[in-house]
């Protein structure tokens, strides 16, 4: 559906893109995983054929984004990051408006966008800037859907949207998948990265791995502790000024160290963190996670 | 079709949503109107005159009686001694003072000549050339009307006429002035405002993801700016023809014609701003130092174009400002036919084109 071969692109000296390329099947969720300025928003603007790259080519639906590009406009949905409807209308004429412009009315797509526009039908007289964060997400999915697109584009859909939306929306697209829309998601949470078919780790313009989440995580060689103390801050510290255990990075309440397989025992962390003076040490060897694997792979692939 | 109509209708919803700024749009012109008809006028009305007679006689008297009598001055004060001339301008009592000379009635009839000295304030020095000017008519004319009596039948007085506009009226200026500011403060910043404000608000990005064309964008754009330029047009006419007695001399279709086309010209360039701009801030202060400013200076509304330097009067000729008003002069004031203004229509119209031409090519189908 996707197919993107050798993408660069670069504003004056800036690089956001250097050398892109992957292919996406149709009917698949592909999550572009990655930090923020990593080039995502980027590499989406290029697929919807808003700017043109400096080099390298990519087809969506068979269409060239720079010869065919009307036709491109026509098939495709596109979410942009920013909150991007009208916000002195209501949500009713917002979706109505979009209907039009895309040559279609509310009624004729109606059972696409019924699941995810009942949530927010109640509030229809409600000028879009007054709505939630959740429900500007749902009414722009339900703009962005509106025409029926072959491919849509969710530039970082779920940023600034809380957990509950959040978990929600991606179930939202699981049913879209379901009725054959591929979708392109872009996110800098690595915990939505599960929730891909197929899943890209890009930064600094680069992608550093494309496949399924689940492979991702199996090809991580290393083991992994997750570590606790009284004093957080110095065991960062104390762990990185050990050549063993610099491959260490805070992960919300625990360390994770990672080691290369088999090398060390947990004891010997143990020991050594005694000696340097903690208490209520934890040590667990835990499952790698798709943040784990990004930090392993960022970290071979040194920028 | 049914796109642009919905399209349309959106641009309404945001104009008519945001109070404010409709407000200003619509009363703009109306406040303009009135404060260069009212408050800032240059017309010579009732100004206040003092005089200065050593001997009062007959002449004297009838002559001050119809200074006094006519509309464009009262007088206010009479003065006893040439030391109270000083005093009478500092204290603002009177803009004009004429001293009379000794023995006026006398004289006038012996030597057939008699003088009077007509000293103005010139802070203002048009408005003392006017005063003079104004004074020295109704003394010519009383002289006029004294020729039976006195013994010279063949003393000339020179007749000035002052051509469209008799009582110097100040609003046969600035109408014209007005409607050319107006329409290209309304047309030009509010289109290009309108534009820029979807690229900065980022929907333009789901705009040009879509089959919308752009041609349906800018049309979907103007229109209802276009709207709202007709109401400020004939706001102006009315309150100008009912408020300020400023007849329209010519055809009023001509006239609607030719404001048609300036329209059109305001509207493209405000097209072409957007196009170049993408901050509404940034179209703010082009629309403003770009247009207004040359618009108000060199369009001849205030400063007479005869009077620029050359280089000045060169560049005037590219304002669409300096041809509407000129237009609307020949046919609101002088009355005029359509064959007057062929050389205003057909600048226009160039103007026009090209810059429909240039920021249809400068539209960008995508975002950089």
């Amino acid at each position: 559906m996707v197919k993107c071969i050798d993408l660069h692109k670069s504003y004056g000296q800036t690089i956001a893109l250097q050398g892109v390329s992957f292919e996406v099947n149709a009917g698949e969720i592909f999550g572009i995983i990655g930090p923020d300025g990593a080039g995502k928003t980027t590499l989406f603007r290029i697929l919807t054929t808003l700017i043109l790259a400096n080099q390298g080519s990519a087809t969506v639906n068979g269409f060239d984004v720079v010869k065919d590009y009307r036709e491109i406009r026509k098939c495709v949905g596109y979410m942009p990051g920013r909150f991007s409807l009208y916000q002195d209308l209501t949500v009713e004429e917002n979706l109505e408006f979009f209907a039009t412009v895309f040559n279609t009315t509310v009624e004729e797509n109606y059972e696409l966008i019924k699941d995810i526009y009942q949530q927010i039908e109640p509030f229809k007289k409600r000028r879009a800037g007054k709505l939630s964060g959740g429900m500007k997400q749902k009414l722009a999915l339900s703009c962005a859907l509106i025409h029926k697109p072959t491919v849509l584009f969710l530039d970082e859909p779920t940023t600034g949207v809380d957990p509950v939306s959040r978990k929600e929306f991606w179930g939202m697209l699981k049913k879209l998948k379901a009725q054959g829309i591929t979708i392109l998601v872009s996110t800098p949470y690595m915990d939505e990265a599960s929730l891909c078919d197929r899943i890209a780790l890009i930064q600094k313009g680069k992608f550093l791995s494309i496949d399924t989440p689940l492979n991702i995580v199996n090809q991580y060689k290393n083991q992994l502790w997750a570590v606790r103390s009284m004093n957080m801050s110095k065991l960062l510290n104390d762990l990185r000024s050990n050549k063993s255990f610099e491959n260490c990075f805070a992960f919300g309440d625990s360390h994770h160290v990672s080691i290369e397989n088999k090398k060390l025992e947990i004891k010997t962390l143990e020991e050594y963190l005694l000696k340097c003076g903690h208490t209520d040490i934890e040590i667990t060897e835990i499952q790698p996670t798709i943040e784990d694997c990004f930090m392993e792979i960022s970290k071979d692939t040194t920028l | 079709m049914k796109q642009l109509l919905s399209f349309v209708r959106k641009e309404f919803y945001h104009i008519l949503r945001d109070k404010t700024t409709i407000l200003i749009l619509l009363l703009m012109p109306i406040i303009q109107i009135i404060l260069f008809g009212f408050a800032l006028t240059t017309e010579v009305k009732d100004t206040r005159v003092a005089v200065l007679i050593p001997q009062s006689d007959e002449i004297t008297t009838k002559l001050v009686e119809r200074i006094h009598a006519s509309s464009y001055f009262d007088v206010v004060n009479t003065i006893q001694s040439s030391y109270e001339i000083q005093k009478t301008f500092r204290d603002s009592q009177a803009k004009l003072v004429l001293v009379f000379e000794n023995d006026f009635a006398a004289k006038l009839k012996h030597d057939g000549i008699a003088h009077i000295q007509l000293i103005a304030d010139a802070t203002d020095p048009n408005a003392a050339t006017s005063f003079t000017f104004y004074v020295s008519n109704i003394i010519a004319s009383y002289q006029q009307d004294m020729i039976g009596t006195m013994k010279n039948p063949y003393q000339i007085t020179p007749e000035v006429k002052m051509l469209y506009n008799p009582q110097m009226i100040g609003a046969f200026n600035f109408v014209p002035g007005v409607l050319g500011m107006i329409l290209i403060l309304i047309c030009a910043m509010m289109t290009s405002i309108a534009i820029v404000r979807e690229k900065e608000k980022g929907t333009m990005e789901i705009l040009l993801v879509s089959p919308m064309r752009p041609i349906y964008t800018i049309l979907a754009k103007i229109t209802p700016y276009f709207v709202l330029s007709c109401i400020n047009f004939l706001t102006i006419i009315i309150l100008s023809v009912f408020v300020l007695k400023v007849p329209i001399a010519g055809s009023f279709f001509t006239l609607v014609i030719i404001s048609m086309l300036y329209i059109f010209v305001a509207l493209a360039l405000g097209l072409l701003i957007s196009t170049l701009t993408e901050s509404q801030v940034a179209a703010m202060l082009i629309s403003g130092m770009a247009l207004m400013i040359p618009v108000m200076l060199l369009s001849g509304m205030i400063f007479p174009i005869e009077n620029m330097p050359l280089p000045l009067q060169i560049f005037s000729n590219v304002i669409p400002a300096r041809w509407y008003i000129s237009a609307v002069k020949l046919v609101m004031i002088q009355g005029l036919g359509f064959s007057a203004i062929i050389k205003e229509m057909l600048v226009l119209s160039f103007m026009a084109i090209t810059l429909i031409v240039i920021s249809l090519k400068k539209f960008k189908v995508r975002l950089e």
